[in-house]
Formats: structure tokens, sequence, C-alpha cells
């Protein structure tokens, strides 16, 4: 075990940490050139500048690849069982809202069989972090299709195409009352890093996905999309209060046009000012969910919070429960419990 | 509230009275008719008066099935004396029959030459044919073998009600109160508990307080003048210990046992689960105890319960989550990732009748060898249940001991029987409440997630928030001590072992047995659990005929108590009722290489005293 000694001890928890100290002793043991390493590194490099003591700190996964996650992070961590990170971290943020708490989970993990679990976790708005390595694949059993596959995809487990029709995140998210939505890439490390600290910050449950490559069984994912030639074009990203503007000369826009969302050039009349302005913070999903819906090649892919909106965390509203009881009947007293109710004695 | 002990009152006798040592009684009616309240208020008042007591509901699955059915009939079983008794009663003696498919159903198990009371209102034509009857069973002469008495009880209650200024519907609603009212006379109790109640309860209502109020009197009332009954009954107080008692169901006791094992062990209780029945009274019972600190979390399924419990008892508290047999099949991974983590969680399972679905509403002890080996691998946990309702909360806290003491999994096996029943309890003084210390590890100095203490071969508690300590758990195999993953195949076998051990090592720390009888002779009758009642009262019984048989009672079931091997071979035979097909049957002779004689019962039903008794004779006579 590694116990650095940075952030240890008594009072030490202004000790400036860096991105060092949240790396494990152990080898990492993903593919080489898998994206993992890039989400893996843009975490480690935000966690120093939360403030938070490293001892505060626990990522809890699933199973898949990205579920090793935890191993390489020099923080209390837990590799739980398949689809239930996000109930083992609902009882460690439920029991310990001073812990900062994080999921780290893949496309198969969150909505395949822990499809459950996520949709609850997010609708009850705990303070946890949810970051979803979306590769369209299942990786880590060699290549069968995923929730999140294309339909028509040839897969191992579908020689003649996916007959399923895939599974939105961002839109499953925002169904599922996310107070925090938003979308980012294992190759844009800037982005990625903005985005991963956005969440952090959030008071609340965000869901974050990643367009994360497999370079083994799905290999260019996501390439058509996110590359750096092509990205201008197929992605918009989204800035809260700014029109969506997208293109290597930012010369194309979305417009809403009813209640679709249209693509539209700039000029020959059509100015920034007739386009759909971003409002992470829009107290209703729908635009939000209009812009989830946005799919390459019909629209260019929004990148970046789709929705960022407070409401009070389950953590708290328990504790707060917990401090009303108290309040109103006073701590519990064990002798006076096992004395209620009707008593009767006998001499 | 304390209530005092009412001394029988010595009233002019206008009728005979006669002393009775024993009474069990049967309130049945439509799921709709409160007999269950009815019930529980005889309860209340048996106790204050000091007689022993054991109780049994019984209602259907369906909340509301169609009035007049069958399936829709619900019963409520006391069984009261002089003497101690540990059992709601083999047979009753009175059944309170509401309406025809009340007498249906429960006719089967009343005495021969037993007492109806039957409400002859609601033996109209309509309802006959609902409960099957093709001619009515009150004028055919077919309760010839009985003592029937016909009542108007629905008549009889309107027409005393008279002046209350309620719905029709809602006046009839009270002939429950008519009927618990003339059973008070019948059986010589006061009225004043239920009274007492009344007002209590329905304080800011006056009219229906008014109303249940002369329905009660009006019922007691119709017994005292009335020429229908010429004798009633007293039931003198039992011999009981002195102290301090109040009545309790398992489920209310299991609750406050977990509640004490926090407050015991200084740690916050989280308790996550998915409404099942019979478990979700549990999870009532503590929701409504926040002042304690405890934490409920209604999962969004069994397995999320489990797993954000094992999260809790990572973070530092004491994790526990509640089912019945078809949660626990759904918890099974999340169990062994317990295991192999080496969290400290409780697993209550209250069993009902199965597979599947099965009898939610019944009783059976069907989940041992579920919770034995119900899981992928070798996954050893530690396992206690509970004998009576009272011992329900000192099993609770046994539970949490063992987990926190071992760093283990503990299943606890309740079921429905003893969830619903219930009896007297002894309140304890905290002081006599077993004391268990949590410690957490805090050194960083030499420390290994998975280096243990050399005597329980627990692996420290260290939990998130402590500087020095950062390390991950998980599901993959553990390098021994270290705690980093490890596919080592000597490494694997080794961890295998450990798990293995550190559950054989709790034999050491667990009370040794203590048998009922001589610790020698012809018969040992081994039970667990729930069947403890019926089958010391049957061993009882044959040792006062002469018999050469006695019984122990298992409380811990993996592992066993150390000196049962020993117990077994002080006699020839070895019985053991279950209320399954014989599965500690199959792990006492797989342990102890002896050749167990299986007693199954799998009806949804508890055992019958006289069940035991016949077996018991029969196998002597052998």
């Amino acid at each position: 075990m590694s116990t650095n000694s940075k952030g240890n001890g008594n009072g030490s928890k202004t000790i400036q940490l860096t991105r060092k100290d949240f790396v494990s002793d152990q080898e990492v043991r993903w593919c080489p050139g898998c994206g993992d390493y890039s989400i893996l590194a843009q975490v480690q490099k935000v966690m120093p500048e939360l403030g938070i003591p490293r001892e505060n700190i626990v990522f809890v996964s699933g199973i898949g690849c990205s579920s090793r996650f935890p191993y390489y992070m020099n923080t209390y961590g837990f590799h739980g069982i398949h689809g239930r990170a996000p109930a083992i971290a609902t009882g460690i943020k439920a029991s310990r809202p001073e812990l900062s708490v994080w999921v780290i989970t893949g496309d198969g993990d969150a909505l395949s069989i822990g499809g459950n679990h996520l949709l609850h976790a997010l609708r009850r708005n705990l303070d946890i972090k949810i970051i979803m390595f979306n590769n369209r694949i299942y990786g880590l059993t060699k290549g069968q299709y995923s929730p999140t596959s294309e339909f028509g995809k040839k897969t191992k487990s579908t020689p003649m195409g996916s007959i399923d029709t895939p599974l939105n995140p961002l839109c499953v998210a925002l169904a599922s009352e996310a107070s925090f939505v938003a979308r980012s890439v294992d190759i844009d490390t800037k982005h990625l890093s903005y985005v991963i600290e956005r969440a952090a910050h959030h008071k609340g449950a965000a869901f974050v996905e990643v367009f994360q490559n497999c370079n083994i069984f799905n290999d260019g994912a996501f390439r058509d999309i996110v590359e750096r030639d092509v990205r201008d074009e197929r992605t918009v990203v989204l800035e809260h209060g700014k029109p969506l503007v997208f293109g290597k000369n930012r010369d194309k826009g979305i417009r809403l046009n009813g209640l679709h969302l249209e693509v539209v050039t700039l000029g020959n009349g059509i100015s920034e000012s007739d386009l759909l302005v971003h409002d992470e913070m829009a107290p209703e999903s729908n635009l939000a969910y209009m812009l989830a819906r946005m799919e390459y090649p019909e629209y260019p892919v929004p990148m970046g919070v789709l929705r960022s909106v407070e409401r009070p965390t389950y953590e708290y509203l328990l504790e707060d429960q917990i401090r009303v009881a108290v309040s109103k009947s006073g701590k519990g007293d064990l002798e006076k419990l096992i004395n209620s109710g009707d008593t009767w004695t006998i001499s | 509230m304390e209530m005092e002990t009412l001394d029988l009152v010595e009233q002019p006798l206008q009728h005979h009275i006669e002393d009775v040592e024993t009474v069990t009684i049967r309130f049945a009616g439509d799921s709709g008719d409160g007999m269950q309240l009815t019930g529980t208020q005889f309860t209340n008042t048996t106790a204050i008066v000091g007689n022993d007591i054991s109780t049994l509901p019984d209602f259907p699955a369906e909340i509301r099935a169609p009035a007049g059915s069958l399936p829709g009939v619900s019963g409520f079983q006391i069984n009261f004396s002089s003497r101690d008794i540990r059992t709601p009663g083999d047979e009753p003696n009175v059944l309170v029959a509401m309406n025809p498919a009340a007498l249906k159903v429960n006719l089967i198990d009343l005495e021969p030459g037993g007492t109806i009371i039957a409400n002859t209102d609601a033996f109209t034509p309509q309802n006959l044919q609902k409960a099957g009857y093709k001619t009515n069973p009150l004028e055919d002469g077919s309760l010839s073998g009985y003592r029937v008495f016909k009542l108007p009880i629905t008549t009889l209650n309107l027409s005393a009600l008279k002046e209350v200024n309620l719905p029709h519907k809602q006046l009839e609603r009270c002939k429950n109160f008519f009927a618990l009212g003339l059973m008070y006379w019948l059986y010589d109790r006061p009225m004043e508990p239920t009274l007492k109640w009344i007002n209590d309860k329905f304080g800011r209502m006056p009219e229906v307080a008014k109303a249940n109020s002369l329905a009660l009197r009006a019922g007691y009332a119709y017994g005292e003048n009335g020429e229908v009954f010429t004798t009633h009954y007293r039931v003198r107080k039992a011999a009981i210990e002195p102290g301090k008692y109040r009545n309790i169901t398992g489920n209310e006791a299991t609750a406050l046992g977990f509640i004490a094992a926090s407050q015991l062990a200084g740690r916050p209780l989280f308790y996550g689960s998915y409404p099942i029945t019979p478990a979700s009274d549990i999870l009532h019972e503590l929701s409504q105890h926040k002042n304690f600190g405890v934490k409920t979390f209604q999962a969004e399924d069994e397995i999320a319960a489990v797993s954000a419990a094992i999260g809790a008892a990572f973070a530092g508290c004491l994790g526990l989550t509640g089912t019945s047999g078809p949660g626990l099949a759904l918890k099974s991974e999340a169990i062994g990732l317990a295991v192999m983590t080496e969290l400290p969680i409780v697993i209550a399972d209250i069993q009902r009748g199965g597979p599947s679905t099965g009898l939610p509403t019944k009783t059976e002890q069907a989940d041992l060898l579920q919770a034995m080996f119900g899981r992928n691998s070798e996954c050893p946990v530690a396992i206690v249940a509970p004998a009576t309702p009272a011992d329900c909360f000192y099993m609770a806290i046994e539970a949490f001991r063992i987990a926190t003491k071992y760093m283990v999994p503990v299943i606890y096996l309740s079921d429905g029987y003893l969830a619903n029943g219930a009896e007297p309890w002894k309140l304890p003084s905290i002081d006599e409440l077993p004391k268990f210390e949590v410690k957490f590890r805090t050194d960083p100095e030499g420390f290994y997630p998975y280096l243990r203490d050399p005597e329980t071969l627990a692996r420290p508690w260290a939990i998130p928030g402590t500087p020095g300590l950062e390390h991950r758990i998980g599901g993959l195999e553990k390098q021994d001590i270290t705690g980093n993953v490890s596919y080592d195949p000597e490494n694997h076998m080794r961890m295998v072992q450990l798990r293995a051990e550190k559950i054989a090592r709790i034999a050491n720390d667990i009370p040794d047995l203590k048998v009922f009888g001589k610790p020698y002779g012809k018969l040992l009758v081994i039970g667990w659990g729930s069947t403890c009642g019926s089958i010391t009262s049957a061993v009882e019984y044959m040792q006062s005929k002469g018999a050469s048989v006695s019984s122990v009672h298992l409380r811990h079931l993996n592992p066993f108590p150390k000196n049962l091997g020993e117990i077994i071979s002080g006699f020839d035979k070895v019985l053991i009722p279950e209320l399954n097909l014989g599965q500690l049957a199959l792990l006492i002779r797989a342990r102890y290489l002896m050749d167990a004689i299986s007693f199954p019962k799998v009806k949804g039903k508890p055992f019958k005293i006289s069940e035991i008794i016949n077996k018991i004779e029969q196998i002597i006579e052998d």
C-alpha cells in the first residue's frame, strides 16, 4: 500500500496536493492506447484543485474496464459489483455526507445491468459525481454490443447486426431528473478537465458522459465526430448564456423552429440573435432534452454542460429529518424506547 | 405508558363462573371487519390482568379480497393462561365467526366440542353462497359437534348505537367492538384498558369514540344481562417472573434490537430495504426512530438495499438490510461482495412460504440452506436465528456484535410467525445488555487492509476520512495482508480457507447450548428459530409423562455452538422438527455423521404442540 505522507496526519489538510498525490502504487492495466488513460489523467489533475483532503475522497465503481479506475487513485476506493456502484455510493454518501463520493462506470455497467440504480441515484440527487465512460461496446468481456451500440452494429454477439435501439445516456439522465448533466470526450483533455471540475463543484448528483475510444473492440467509435479535423463542424460546444454557434468558421448555428431544432447557416438574414441561447439553469429540462437528442450526422453533437440546476440533496434532507426528529422528541434514549408502549408490572 | 396490573374484580355472580387454566380464542371475519384490532385489544387487556399470553395473527395476502369471500378471511388467535405458555395454542376453544367464510376457513382448526359464536346477520344467502355453503350451517345440523351461539351481532350493535350521530356504515363497523365486549364478559376481563384506548385514539372524533365505547359496553352488557350464556370463565393470574413487561411482536423486537445495537456500538444505524412481506414492518418501525440517528433508505430494489448497506458499512456505520426469501435471493451477489471485502453488515431475512413468491403472509423456515450456501463459490457467512418474538431483540444485537467483531456479514433468520406473533417481554435494563466496542483503525503505521487480528482473524475497519489509510477494496480476490488484487493460486486457496476459518472461530465466542431436560437419554429434539415454543412445550409434556426426552434449541446456525456434538452423543436418537423438508437435519447429518430423524412440516403454519408430541411418542415406542 502506498501511504504517501502528504496530506496526512494532524492538521495537514491545508497542504497543497499535486496530481502525483492522487496516483496510487498500482500498475495501470488498461490496453495501450485506451481512452481511459486520458480520463484518469484529467481526474488526477482536477483533484488537487478541489482542495478536498485525500482521505475524504472515495471512488466507487462497478464492473468493466472503466471500473478498475479506483485502484489507480490514491484515495479511498471501492471496486463493487456489476451495475451497483451508484447504490454502494448512495450508502456511503447518505451515511457520511462530508465525504466526496465519485462513481466511475461504463455504458454497460450504468445503463444495462445497473440502469435502475443510475436513475434512482440521479432522481434522489445525492451529491455524488457519476462519470460514465461510453465506448459503445463491452470491452472486458471482449466485444459484445452495449446499450449504446448503434442499431445494426455487428459485434461478436450480433454477427448479423444489433436489433436493439440504443439508449441516449444524456436523455436517460435528464429523464431521471438529474440536476447536472454534461458530456465530454477523452481526447479533448482541456474540455474534459473543465467538465469534471464543473461536476465536482455542482452540489447534487452530477452525470457526465465521456465519449471514450476502445481501440481494441470498437476503435474509432466517435472518430467521425470528435477527431480534430472534423470536430468543429460536427460538435457544438455549449456555453451558458451564449448562442449555439459551431463550425470551423463559426458560421453555423442551432435555431429553435416551433418544437424542433434546426441547423442554420449564419448570414443571408440569419444572425446570432436568431439562434437558441443555451440556458443550463432552465428550470424545465425540455430544451436540454432536445439538445441531448441532437446526433450526428443530422446535427452537431452537443458537448459541455446541458443542465445544472440546484435542489436539496438527498443526504441533506435525510439528516434534516433526523434534526427535526431530535428537536421534536429529543435525542434517542434507549431506556425510554424499550419502556415505551403499554407496559405492566408483575410484582 | 405504564398501566397498573388490574386485580380481577369479584362481582356478585349472576351467572355461574368457572375457573379454567388455559383458553385459546380465534377471532375471524372479513379483512375489513377489524379482527386484528379486536385481537390486539383482547391481548393487551389479557396481559394487564396478569395472564401469560401468546398470539398469532393470520391475515390474507390480498389487502381487501371481495367481501365475504374465503380468501378475504382475516383471523387473530390468542392463547392465554394461568400457567407458563409458549405458543398461540394448537386448537382454538372458541371461534368468533363474523361471517360464513370465516366459519368455513377456521372450523377445521376448532377443537371438537369447541364453542362457536356466529354473527347470524352475516349468514345471508349471498354470503353463504360466497363461502360455498349450499345450506346454512347454523341451521342444517352440521355443527352438532360444537356449542353454537347464534347472535345477530350486527343488529344488536346497531340498536345499541341508535343515539350516535354517524352514518349507518360507520356504526355497522363498530360490531367488532360489540363482539370484543361480549368476549370480555365471557372471560371476565375489564373493559377499562380498551375504553382508555378508544379515548386516546378517537379523542378528536367524539362521535366515533362514543360509538366504539357504546358498542363495547353493549357487548359486555349483552353477556351479563342476556340469557344466552349461562356460564362465564375466569383465568387466574399466571405465576410470571416479577418485572416490567410489554407485549411485543417479533418485528418490533427486531427493530428495537437493531437500534439497541447501534446505541451499544456507538455507531449510527443505516437500514436499506425494499418493501416486502413480512419484513416491511421493520422498515416502518425503524423509520419512526430517526431521533436515534437511524437512517432508513427505501431503496429502488433489493440489490440496491444491500449494496447501500455495504457502502454504509465501508463508511463506518452499522449497515443493515432486511428482506424475505425472494429478496435474499436477489441480494446473493452483494452478500458475496461483503464476504470478499470483509465488511460487517447484517441481512435480516424474515422468512415466508416459498419458493418464488410462494405464500407471502404465511410462515416457513426454508431459507436456512439459502442462507448457508446461496451464493457463488465458497462464501461463508454467520447465521443467527431468534427463538421467540421477544428473543428477536437480543438476537438482533447478537448479529451486529458478531458482524463488527469478526468483520463478516451475518444473516439473521426470523420468520412470519415470529414477525407477527407476540408475547410478553420482560423489559431488560440497559446495563444487562451485552456490551460491544467498535474500534476503527486510525494508525497508518504498519497498516494493511487485510492484516488480521490473530484471534478473530478480523481485518481492520479503516474508514474513509482517516488520513493515511487510503486504500482500495473490492470484489476481486485479495492478496493476503496487502489486500491488493491477486490471481495467485496459492493465495486464493489461503484466502478461501481464511474466510472459512474466520466464521468457524465465532464458535469460540458463543454460549454453550443448554439442554432442556437431562443431558443424556433416548431422544434429543433439536430445533431452531420459531419452533422453540412448540418443541419445548411438547418435550415438557413428554417429560412429565416420564419419557426419556430432552431438547436443545439453536440460535446460532453457523457456526454451531461448540458443545452441540457432545450433547448429541448423549442420546440414542435425534429428532429435528422444522418448517421445511429437513434443512437443519441435512446440516446436522453432514456435520456430525449421525442419522437425525427429520420431522418436516411445510404448510405455511407453525407446529402444533400435539404434532410434536405424537411424533415423539411414535419414535419412543419404536
